[in-house]
């Protein structure tokens, strides 16, 4: 016990960023949610089940549009696909973590892996603990600003028409974050044209299930130019 | 007001959670004593991210008309701000807070 508190004391300041950052999205999740008519009960179980910050907010919408489980996980399919990758990169630090391994797993988020990453052990402490810590901190930040949102949305008497636009903003943010790097905007712009396209031909219902085959027979087709582009990018 | 039932709403949790879990748990599944990743695979990895987040976008504004008032404008103004905010200021959660609001103002308050 008295080592999982060391870990904890030493892995909390790593988290900061993330307490930020996760208690302020989780609130506009839970605000959205409740904008739907779903108030912080489900905010807290999304959180403590989900646990993804933009497939928590294409759920938001999903669920307004009614029971559709089809659309549901293809749509989460296709906005945490790119979790298939940060596994790619931990399988073998997790492999000396043990039954704590499957938790690591399931809370594998974007910024949970940034600070895996990025985070060390001070001197003489074992990594399982310290990244232990970081990951169910993170969760409890998650879920701590889901649930509030959810209780703010409900209890405040505010017009929260609009509000889906937080989502919007998530994705622009983290567009122009990858933008930066040089390498991505050949696929960044694939990806925009090929959607833009779909969403013209098959409407907004089924653009998305198109815009993703258009996609990876895109990338299937133009790997050579693009690998070559990385690679030199890299260089 | 809500358009599933609690029954439903509950499965429907579940299955977003099961989706979750099996992108993060995948690689665990596939490459168990850590055999080398086909590299296609680790190609698309690469690429795949970016032109998701770009359809991301598209699937937010897929319902924005441009053929009707107010021609989309609400959202070319918050999304203007919400770009200029994020490349002048750097930061993420003061660009997502300041479109959202000026979003929902304009859509309350402005194009009615």
């Amino acid at each position: 016990m008295q080592s999982k508190l060391r870990a904890a004391r030493a892995a909390f300041p790593h988290t900061v960023p993330v307490l930020t950052g996760y208690v302020f999205m989780g609130m506009a999740f839970g605000m959205l949610l409740a904008s739907k008519g779903y108030g912080a009960g489900w905010a807290f179980l999304m959180a403590l089940l989900i646990y993804a910050g933009s497939g928590q907010f294409l759920a938001a919408g999903l669920m307004a549009a009614g029971f559709d489980p089809l659309t549901m996980a293809l749509m989460t399919l296709a906005v945490n696909a790119r979790h298939v990758f940060y596994g790619i990169s931990m399988l073998e630090r997790f492999k000396q973590f043990g039954r704590a391994k499957y938790y690591m797993i399931f809370a594998l988020t974007d910024e949970t892996f940034a600070l895996l990453c990025s985070a060390r052990p001070p001197e003489g402490m074992a990594e399982k603990p310290f990244y232990l810590a970081i990951s169910i901190m993170d969760q409890c930040y998650w879920i701590i600003g889901c649930t509030l949102g959810g209780l703010l949305g409900s209890a405040l008497p505010i017009n929260t028409q609009g509000i889906d636009f937080v989502m919007t903003a998530l994705f622009v943010v983290i567009l122009l974050e990858q933008w930066r790097e040089k390498a991505n905007r050949t696929p960044a712009l694939i990806g925009l044209f090929a959607s833009l396209a779909c969403r013209v031909v098959f409407g907004p219902q089924w653009f998305i299930l198109a815009a993703m085959a258009v996609l990876v027979v895109v990338f299937t087709l133009t790997r050579r130019p693009l690998e070559k582009q990385r690679k030199e990018g890299a260089a | 007001m809500t358009t599933m039932t609690p029954l439903q709403t509950l499965l429907a949790i579940l299955i977003m959670a099961l989706v979750t879990l099996a992108t993060r748990a995948l690689p665990f599944i596939l490459f168990p004593a850590g055999r080398p990743t086909p590299r296609y695979v680790v190609y698309l990895g690469k690429v795949l991210p970016f032109a998701i987040t770009a359809m991301l976008v598209v699937y937010c504004l897929k319902d924005v008309r441009l053929t009707a008032a107010p021609f989309g404008l609400p959202e070319l103004i918050a999304l203007v701000v919400v770009a200029g905010l994020f490349l002048w200021r750097k930061n993420s959660l003061l660009a997502i807070a300041a479109g959202t609001v000026l979003y929902m103002v304009l859509v309350q308050a402005v194009f009615i």
